[in-house]
């Protein structure tokens, strides 16, 4: 436990020193929360005040950049310059490592959801959800599936130089086509086809559902189970392909 | 003297590749010993085998005890790695390095210790990332000393350091021996293996081909060359009984009144019987 705990604050100092990771993973979902909620904050969408619509959009897309795309790219780069193959060396149990990086990712997202809350309830005059009981499980059970993902991503990463690219190759159609920044529901229809099969649609739908329409997260059974899938999919990617020694070696 | 590391018959292949082709070697506790050879020889292979990184194919090998793919946390505590290219967190200082892998061993040295073993300490505070190769590469030294190991694994320790930084890491590895470490080198340098290693084994395509001192090696070789110019004449000659051969030599010319200007006799050097050894 000791361990444990000096591990997730290393790794709490390990993110927020890389300034331009801690940008594009923690605070690029804060400023487009900024940017779309003074542009379309004050319309309806879907019948919602555009910002509040938007608020629950943009923490979906906040799990899909720290949980999914921070880690990953973290992972692989960590993985290349051969930091994991040293870690590996150490008498540091490997899982006490994996749960301090896990649980460091998880802690940067809790504090951009809340973070995007507060802005929403200061600038946008959004009421703080209903539900905190069912939205947290919802957040937990998201931030876990996407972490999986993003692990199971490194096994098709095969430089640090192209992790970022592949990663954010995949994760920014994927936050706009799920219909994090707007109504997916009037996209034309090949795009719905993909949002279809996407996990965050699913997650979208399902933190919209209990942040603005005051589900209970046990109600919505269908996204729940589609999100949980991906993240069963994720994680049998990760026991195949996750390595701690760099590719090339 | 008890054994530290103990190969037999190692092989391994990668697909259609032998990259070790069956080679022993054993190591005592508290030797410093230098695995030799050119790129692709079979060095870090080997090294990685002996590290616990990769699977062999067949042949025996015990690492402090240990075969080092069933080894646990124990036998890590023991262990210190060093691997090719540098391996560091770049937004930690030194110091935080040093101190965060410390508190992976039970009993760690001090991270202020080890930042003086490695000569760091003008570096203390300064992030990795705003550090030289050289330094960098020290810092890799100092973490694989933090759980003060008995057995370290360096692997080309000195690869693309300027001469004064591989002086400054010679002397630091020349430390280890002094604290009573077993150190396994491998390098392609062979000064480095000359000033170091109390034994060295020289590898090629996946075979030791020569095992012993660095005196053994030279030695080992029978021919010793005489360069003299006679008459104007450059001349070279090896001789496997010097002795007699520069007696001749020196009488002739007495004898004639002539000079051997020039005179030179030299033993091979590690270099000569290295270059013998490992071109086909």
């Amino acid at each position: 436990m000791k361990l444990f705990l000096r591990e997730l604050r290393t790794e709490q100092v390990l993110f927020w020193r890389n300034r331009e990771a801690a940008f594009f993973t923690f605070f690029l979902p804060v400023i487009f929360f900024l940017i779309f909620g003074s542009i379309y904050g004050s319309d309806t969408i879907d019948g919602i005040k555009g910002s509040r619509f938007l608020e629950a959009g943009m923490i979906g897309y906040g799990v899909a950049s720290t949980a999914f795309a921070g880690l990953a790219i973290t992972m692989v780069i960590r993985r290349e310059s051969g930091v994991l193959k040293r870690i590996r060396s150490t008498p540091l149990p490997p899982q006490t490592y994996i749960a301090a990086v896990l649980a460091s990712t998880f802690l940067v997202f809790a504090i951009e959801a809340l973070l995007i809350i507060g802005i929403g309830r200061v600038l946008f005059h959004v009421a703080v959800p209903d539900r905190p009981g069912s939205l947290i499980v919802a957040l937990v059970i998201g931030a876990a599936a996407f972490a999986a993902i993003g692990l199971g991503i490194t096994g098709f990463v095969h430089s640090a130089e192209g992790s970022s690219a592949v990663v954010n190759a995949v994760y920014l159609p994927m936050a706009i086509i799920s219909g994090t920044f707007f109504n997916p529901q009037h996209y034309p229809g090949f795009l719905r086809v993909i949002a279809d099969v996407l996990p965050l649609t699913y997650f979208t739908r399902l933190t919209r559902d209990v942040m603005i329409r005051n589900h209970h997260v046990w109600s919505e059974t269908g996204s729940l189970a589609i999100v949980i899938a991906w993240g069963l999919v994720g994680l049998i990617g990760a026991i195949w392909g996750f390595r701690w020694q760099p590719r090339d070696a | 003297m008890s054994v530290a590391v103990a190969v037999h018959g190692l092989t391994k292949s990668y697909g259609e590749h032998q990259a070790l082709r069956g080679i022993d070697f054993e190591i005592a506790a508290g030797e410093v010993f230098g695995l030799l050879g050119p790129n692709g020889a079979g060095k870090t292979t080997t090294v990685e085998i002996l590290e616990g990184y990769r699977k062999r194919d067949a042949g025996t090998v015990t690492v402090l005890g240990e075969d080092p793919l069933k080894a646990g946390r124990a036998w890590r505590e023991h262990v210190g790695v060093v691997l090719q290219s540098s391996s560091l967190y770049p937004n930690l200082t030194v110091r935080e390095s040093l101190k965060t892998f410390a508190g992976y061993y039970a009993k760690p040295r001090d991270a202020e210790e080890v930042c003086t073993i490695v000569g760091l300490d003008e570096k203390k505070d300064a992030r990795v990332r705003t550090l030289s190769g050289g330094q960098k590469r020290r810092l890799d030294l100092g973490l694989a000393l933090i759980g003060d190991p008995q057995l370290i694994f360096l692997d080309e320790p000195t690869t693309g350091f300027d001469p004064g930084a591989r002086r400054a890491a010679w002397d630091t590895i020349r430390n280890l021996r002094a604290l009573g470490k077993t150190v396994l080198l491998t390098t392609h340098y062979l000064d480095e293996a000359e000033q170091l290693a109390d034994r060295v084994a020289v590898l090629r395509d996946g075979v030791i081909v020569r095992e012993g001192t660095p005196a053994e090696l030279t030695g080992g070789s029978t021919e010793t060359e005489i360069r003299y110019t006679r008459g104007g004449e450059n001349i070279i000659e090896r001789t496997t009984d010097p002795t007699r051969r520069l007696n001749e030599l020196t009488a002739d010319c007495l004898a004639k009144n002539e000079t051997l200007d020039e005179l030179e006799v030299r033993r091979p050097s590690l270099e000569d019987v290295y270059l013998e050894l490992t071109s086909e």
